[in-house]
């Protein structure tokens, strides 16, 4: 299902599928932070990828890879901390 | 990603024998995070985010705390049984106010309306 990652010394990082790059311009920094959350119970649940670790090994993981089981997707501040 | 395997080889696996048995995932930059609601950008680090998704990838519930408080594991577990029994059930159950598996669920239709006290009573939400 997921892919194994061939781990260089370059850090690899994930992001939301199918979104556009935002753009950088300045004057929209201040339109971007009233953009409303794109959560809403009910609704899809946003599909991203991500680099992950699991059972020894560095894999790529797409969140659609999931469907038809049940997914709790849990953050954290950081790694050494509890949940 | 490089951190979550130190993190689990040195220190979680002396709490659950084997490691974690679930992906741990890396969101460096939070854009993830920022999608989901949950990344603080001016701490530069997520909240504690969490959110239940169904077998069809629709969100069914969430909570998010800030990071000095950790999870109640139990209710985000409960929680989710509740989601599975009313998904097998297509509907035609749900579970009140307190709902632990075991514990009696609520028929919705026409006739319970203004009737639910007659089956569920207050005590049930604090047990």
């Amino acid at each position: 299902m997921a892919e194994e990652l061939k781990v260089g010394c370059a850090r690899p990082t994930g992001g939301p599928v199918g979104e556009t790059a935002p753009e950088q311009t300045p004057e929209r920094d201040n339109e971007k932070k009233e953009v409303m959350s794109m959560i809403q119970v009910g609704k899809k649940a946003p599909d991203f990828t991500a680099p992950g670790y699991q059972n020894g090994k560095f894999i790529n993981v797409k969140l659609s890879e999931y469907l038809g089981k049940w997914v709790l997707l849990c953050f954290y501040p950081g790694d050494f901390t509890f949940v | 990603m490089f951190v979550h395997k130190m993190w689990n080889d040195h220190e979680l696996s002396k709490m659950v024998d084997g490691g974690v048995p679930f992906v741990m995932l890396s969101d460096a930059g939070g854009r993830v995070g920022k999608v989901y609601g949950v990344y603080d950008e001016d701490a530069g680090v997520e909240t504690r985010g969490r959110f239940i998704i169904d077998p069809d990838g629709i969100i069914q519930g969430y909570e998010v705390l800030t990071p000095p408080v950790g999870r109640n594991v139990n209710e985000t577990l409960r929680q989710v049984q509740a989601f599975q029994l009313v998904r097998e059930s297509k509907g035609t159950e749900a579970t009140p106010s307190g709902w632990r598996p075991g514990k009696m669920t609520l028929k919705p239709g026409p006739e319970l309306v203004g009737n639910v006290w007659k089956e569920w009573k207050t005590e049930m939400a604090f047990d």
